[in-house]
């Protein structure tokens, strides 16, 4: 029911709809994520009115396009149902639309986002790293980030 | 304290400086708990009621570093955090010791990635290592009474 | 020069200060910088990360068993919730089932630990408003409560103990009195902690109206768990999407009407009474399985019994009890089937197979060695628990490998730590130590 209204509402900005184990799973185009979250939101019968998880994938090593998935899992506190949103960012434009005005959380969400993945969000108000330090280069959630390579502030680089 | 020379005249025993102060300093610890994470958990149970950490004589954490003379460091420390602990350490006054509780503290532990310390020594001197993830209570008093005898052999 | 106009000339500038993250009232790992008028907070920054261990980075550099020594030190409270978060992750991945008795044990476990996490959430929050002797108590009780864990998991804390497909060992026979009597014990301690804290008037003024989130920011920040309940909302996992058995339990959901401090601390004390009320209805419940040692069978030491195996003398090997030593008794076939799902692509054998035979030792491997392991169908799943501190989801992608493509956990109190500037601002310096010591903020969880 909400992947068909999902699909019938964004038409072809919706690349695929399945369901794995219970989950269900919308791929939309990443240019529509600002205005579905406000249908989802919004509309009546869907009521997506939590913001549970926001997060990303880099699919690096399995050579997919694009190569970035940003993931959003939403909850509804009336309909009791949950949903995942997942648009493809690619590493020529890593940008997506922020959900800062229709979620709050989504703030320090899309902070950790970039913080880990680098990936930027239009229309952030304050988009600077969260968990690691400023003055450490890259991105380590990378799949091409070695695990363990060590940017310390003092002591030995080691 | 030698009480051997005790016989000499009643009511008086004599003794080496170094033993006295040191028999003074080990037994007045104050601590600076500097508390981060898991390990966290097991000293609120060191300190707690059941282990009772005071039976030691270190049972006074100090929150401030000027005051205190045993830096507990409990708990992983990441890169971000060296810093910090690097300035509270050097905020010590002498005599002072560093006690590492934890592996991670000791050597990182099993966290051998890109955030975390690979052991605080590799940023601040450290006097004893106490072991386990988390270290037992039992374990850490173990790693304290080593603590008390190695600031009871140390010159004044 | 009238009052008005000298009013006027004084100079009004924000003052900044600095708080953590080596504060005592910080947990070590947090700092707010605060910008203050006078005693008023009129903005406050929140930094976090200083606990940051790359727990998603390390999950995907190993299998899928040696996730689940990272998740025990994600909340650090409550390990077992995380355990079993994870672990019904990676089920629901291989779209398996563990036992009935196992999901009992679960159960029973995950709410020792949400006790334990309250306790210790109230206790610390008691202590750094000066009530240092309900911290005591409340340690007390939380010590009755580690040594039941021990007895089943050989840990006090970091314990390893829910694996996908089932648990590590069945429970001891001397485990159900203990429970009671640490149940016993803990209720004493809330009603003496009742008694000091809950009437309190200093307590009391401490609390009451102060760090107020209403409904509609809760839910826009994505706040769940005792902290969203104290606004009057009633959303728990258990109850609304309920896991593993808990939709057999009669249990209530405390919910507040304020928002504030107060409301809180009273929904963590009356959840800990539910969760009294579950493991005590799980005890009387729970399935039986063989429980008891079966004295007439021969034993032999598992060492020895290796020894006969290499030299090809294992007639009567199958039907053998093997004496283990302490930390992997209650993994032998008599609790086996009782306690882990009949999978043998992620559960390992019975101890009697991985020391007895050529295959239980070879399947033993499979799963233990590097780049074999457990290995789940490609795919991606989602799985919400209700940890201590909210909805603690698993998000794992799968790409039919050994190692987990991503891990990815949604921590309760991220949400919360984002939220708190709201309740900060417009309070008292000193109460931002109160409202902080009510989210209940855990680093490993925070920063992961």
């Amino acid at each position: 029911m909400i992947l068909e209204k999902i699909k019938e509402k964004f038409l072809d900005d919706v690349y695929e709809t399945f369901e794995f184990r219970g989950d269900l799973v919308a791929v939309v185009n990443k240019d529509i994520v600002r205005e579905l979250a406000q249908y989802l939101k919004t509309d009546p019968v869907l009521d997506f009115n939590i913001l549970m998880d926001l997060t990303a994938v880099d699919y690096l090593w399995q050579e997919r396009k694009p190569r970035f998935d940003v993931v959003y899992h939403l909850y509804s506190l009336s309909q009791n149902h949950r949903v995942r949103i997942k648009a493809g960012v690619d590493e020529k434009d890593l940008t997506i639309d922020s959900l800062v005005s229709i979620w709050p959380v989504a703030d320090w969400f899309e902070r950790e986002v970039w913080d880990m993945f680098g990936i930027k969000f239009k229309g952030h108000p304050n988009l600077k790293r969260i968990l690691m330090y400023e003055e450490f280069k890259g991105h380590p959630l990378r799949k091409d980030y070695p695990y363990n390579k060590r940017q310390p502030l003092v002591g030995p680089q080691n | 304290m030698k009480p051997e020379n005790q016989a000499a005249s009643p009511g008086f025993f004599t003794s080496k400086l170094n033993d006295m102060v040191g028999w003074a300093r080990k037994y007045s610890l104050f601590q600076y708990p500097f508390v981060t994470a898991c390990c966290g958990m097991e000293y609120m149970s060191v300190a707690c009621a059941h282990y009772d950490i005071d039976r030691f004589g270190a049972g006074l954490p100090r929150f401030s570093p000027r005051q205190s003379d045993v830096l507990m460091v409990v708990g992983t420390i990441s890169h971000k955090l060296a810093p910090v602990l690097k300035q509270i350490y050097d905020q010590m006054c002498d005599p002072k010791w560093v006690v590492a509780f934890g592996v991670c503290t000791c050597t990182g532990g099993f966290y051998d990635n890109y955030a975390t310390v690979m052991g605080i020594d590799t940023i601040i001197p450290v006097d004893v290592y106490i072991p386990g993830c988390p270290p037992r209570p039992e374990n850490v008093l173990d790693g304290l009474m080593k603590l008390q005898e190695k600031i009871q052999r140390q010159p004044a | 020069m009238t009052t008005a106009a000298a009013s006027q000339k004084i100079r009004r500038h924000t003052m900044m200060l600095n708080m953590g993250p080596s504060h005592p009232a910080m947990h070590g790992i947090i700092r707010i910088i605060l910008g203050l008028d006078g005693e008023r907070v009129e903005s406050a920054d929140i930094a976090i990360g200083y606990l940051h261990r790359a727990f998603e980075k390390s999950a995907e550099q190993s299998g899928y068993l040696q996730v689940i020594p990272y998740t025990d030190r994600l909340n650090y409270v409550s390990p077992l919730i995380n355990n079993m978060g994870y672990s019904m992750a990676v089920e629901k991945l291989f779209g398996m089932k563990p036992t009935e008795r196992c999901e009992y044990i679960r159960v029973i476990m995950s709410e020792l630990s949400r006790i334990s996490d309250h306790l210790t959430c109230i206790g610390a929050s008691a202590m750094e408003l000066g009530a240092f002797t309900a911290f005591l108590y409340m340690m007390k009780a939380r010590e009755y409560l580690y040594q039941g864990i021990e007895m089943v998991t050989g840990a006090r804390l970091t314990i390893s103990y829910i694996r996908p497909g089932g648990v590590k060992a069945d429970l001891p026979p001397e485990f159900e009195p203990h429970i009671q009597k640490a149940i016993a014990e803990t209720r004493n301690v809330l009603k003496e902690c009742h008694q000091l804290l809950t009437r309190n008037r200093i307590f009391v003024d401490r609390l009451k109206e102060v760090g107020v989130i209403s409904k509609e920011d809760a839910l826009a920040y994505g706040i769940t768990g005792p902290f969203l309940r104290s606004t009057g909302i009633d959303y728990d996992v258990r109850k609304n999407c309920p896991y593993s058995v808990y939709d057999r339990f009669n249990f209530d959901i405390p919910v507040g009407s304020t928002g504030d401090n107060y409301d809180r601390y009273l929904c963590r004390m009356e959840e800990m009474e539910q969760s009294m009320r579950i493991v005590e209805q799980a005890f009387r419940d729970i399935p039986e399985g063989n429980l008891m040692v079966d004295t007439e069978g021969r034993e032999i030491p598992a060492a020895m019994m290796v020894d006969l195996a290499k030299m090809g003398e294992t007639e009567g090997f199958v039907e053998l009890d093997v004496n283990l030593d302490p930390t992997l008794s209650g993994g032998t076939r008599q609790y086996f089937n009782s306690v882990e799902a009949d999978e043998k692509r992620a559960v390992l054998p019975p101890k009697e197979d991985t020391y007895g035979n050529i295959e239980g030792l070879m399947q033993h491997f499979k799963l233990i060695m590097f780049g074999h392991g457990i290995q789940p169908p490609a795919g991606e799943v989602y799985q919400a628990v209700e940890g201590g501190n909210g909805e603690l989801g698993f998000f794992v992608v799968s790409d039919g490998t050994g190692r987990p493509y991503r891990v990815r956990v949604r921590p309760p109190c991220f949400p919360i730590m984002a939220a708190l500037p709201l309740m900060l601002k417009g309070g008292y310096l000193a109460d931002v130590v109160a409202t902080f010591g009510s989210v209940n903020m855990i680093g490993g969880e925070l920063d992961r």
